[in-house]
């Protein structure tokens, strides 16, 4: 039986940052029960039916954004829509007139996604409303991190002790920085590989592991997490060429074939087939990019209850 | 604190035995009837009651499962921190069945109220009875009535009632605990 005196050491979600071990391991074993509840005939509960949730997003998203929504809906919580593209922020309205404005209609708590780093950080110091973070620019998307390490979780048996590259534009990737908290507070290992020049400065001052050479990386690790290149954030070359870049760090077949073990592979998609990972790979029983999907309600569904759940 | 002993020993045992009979009395070989133990304290007894049956019917397949309650409680948002839910197990069908739900103590009745609402997601039982190993009396805050009932108790708000079982508490008790003032 669960320890029934336990909660969230947070009142919104900014960032792995935010958390510790037992406020993961507590949305873990919460999330192991909603994803009992989402194979059940009826897929939902009551439990949000009086709280007001609006997805507010800035930047593009497909599966975050439905992720989120499909969550608020199995927890019986009213939603509202908001993309910036649509909205009157192309009018020139800032982010807290166009917050508080839906703030107004009384919304308990915002899913935000944002291009620049700390939006959610800053917005929760001047809206009285939970933020739960969808992504803020190159900076943390902390249920991704979640969604990935209960995956592995599920996958493996454990996080602690497993060996997680991490493989792509790390310099660009908010998955990469929340990934590397996440996983090392649950006492995994973790590598970074990229080409030089999309690898950050700094990194190692995370304690985690360089390397610049792909068989290297893949002869290592336990899971390889394979990031896309984010091209849309790219306002410079960073490689001559995405054809020079598939190959020399793109998994294909024949690479996963042989190494002496299998390793499992994953990604947050969106996929561009063909560049960091084949077909052939994305579709083989090794990639569990479709459980990170499924897993991605149920972790939602619990991050939501938790906070959601504090006294208001 | 004062403790004071409402079930004990050879009693508790015989009180499990009379709640096993009163149920065959109305549901024969159990053929079309199952057993909901609501989580977290209603399990214990839903399994033994299961398992006496089971002595006492050696040829029944007696169907029990357990019931998590928390996603459809009322006190949501109402309390610091939310509960935390704990396993649902019922690989039966409910649907048409007769349900018994299975709890330790009833009090405000409010965990009932939200254990119907947690079993409709599997189905439309054909109807469904309460059981209860201690009932505190006049203290509901719901219209719900146990169906088959180990003692009754007349205790005040401030008293807590305290069911240990032999699998988890080493001993079988029913405890009445009163804040010494």
């Amino acid at each position: 039986m669960a320890d029934q005196n336990r909660g969230l050491s947070t009142k919104h979600l900014l960032g792995i940052k935010d958390l510790n071990e037992r406020d993961i391991q507590l949305i873990f074993e919460t999330a192991d029960t909603f994803k009992d509840v989402l194979n059940r005939p009826i897929k939902k509960v009551p439990s949000l039916r009086d709280v007001t949730i609006a997805n507010v997003f800035f930047e593009n998203s497909t599966r975050t954004r439905l992720s989120f929504e499909l969550a608020q809906k199995r927890l019986s919580a009213d939603t509202i829509n908001f993309a910036a593209s649509s909205s009157s922020v192309s009018k020139g309205e800032t982010l807290i007139d166009t917050v508080n404005n839906i703030l107004a209609m009384k919304v308990d708590m915002i899913v935000m996604r944002h291009p620049y780093p700390g939006a959610g950080v800053f917005l929760s110091k001047h809206v009285n409303a939970q933020i739960v973070n969808a992504g803020d620019g190159a900076h943390e998307h902390p249920t991704q991190a979640l969604l990935d390490a209960f995956s592995i979780r599920e996958k493996l048996g454990d996080v602690a002790g497993k060996k997680v590259a991490i493989i792509g534009d790390i310099l660009h990737s908010r998955v990469a920085l929340s990934n590397i908290l996440c996983l090392q507070m649950l006492g995994a290992e973790v590598m970074v590989c990229g080409p030089t020049t999309l690898i950050p400065k700094y990194i190692k001052s995370l304690g985690v592991k360089v390397e610049y050479n792909l068989m290297n990386a893949l002869n290592w690790c336990d899971v390889a997490n394979m990031l896309r290149i984010q091209m849309e954030r790219q306002d410079i070359k960073y490689f001559p060429s995405l054809r020079e870049y598939s190959m020399m760090y793109g998994v294909n077949k024949q690479i996963l074939d042989s190494l002496d073990k299998e390793i499992v592979i994953m990604h947050p998609g969106p996929i561009n087939r063909g560049v960091e990972i084949t077909s052939d790979v994305a579709d083989s029983k090794q990639s569990i990019i479709l459980d990170q999907v499924e897993n991605g309600v149920a972790i939602r569904m619990a991050v939501l209850y938790l906070l959601a759940g504090q006294k208001p | 604190m004062q403790n004071l002993t409402l079930l004990d020993g050879q009693k508790f045992q015989i009180t499990i035995q009379r709640l096993c009979h009163q149920l065959i009395e109305n549901h024969d070989d159990f053929s079309n009837s199952v057993i909901l133990g609501i989580q977290p304290r209603g399990i214990y007894l839903a399994n033994r009651i299961a398992s006496e049956l089971k002595q006492i019917l050696p040829q029944a397949n007696i169907l029990h499962g357990s019931l998590d309650i928390t996603f459809f409680r009322d006190d949501f948002r109402r309390r610091e921190i939310p509960l935390l839910p704990n396993a649902t197990s019922i690989d039966f069908i409910i649907e048409g069945k007769k349900v018994i739900l299975v709890d330790d103590v009833l009090w405000t009745g409010r965990t009932i109220r939200s254990a119907m609402d947690a079993m409709l997601a599997f189905g439309r039982p054909q109807k469904v009875e309460l059981l209860v190993l201690v009932d505190r009396r006049f203290s509901r805050d719901l219209p719900i009535e146990p169906d088959y009932i180990g003692i009754q108790v007349d205790s005040i708000n401030s008293q807590r009632v305290i069911v240990s079982w032999k699998e988890t508490d080493k001993e079988d008790t029913v405890i009445l605990l009163s804040e010494k003032d």
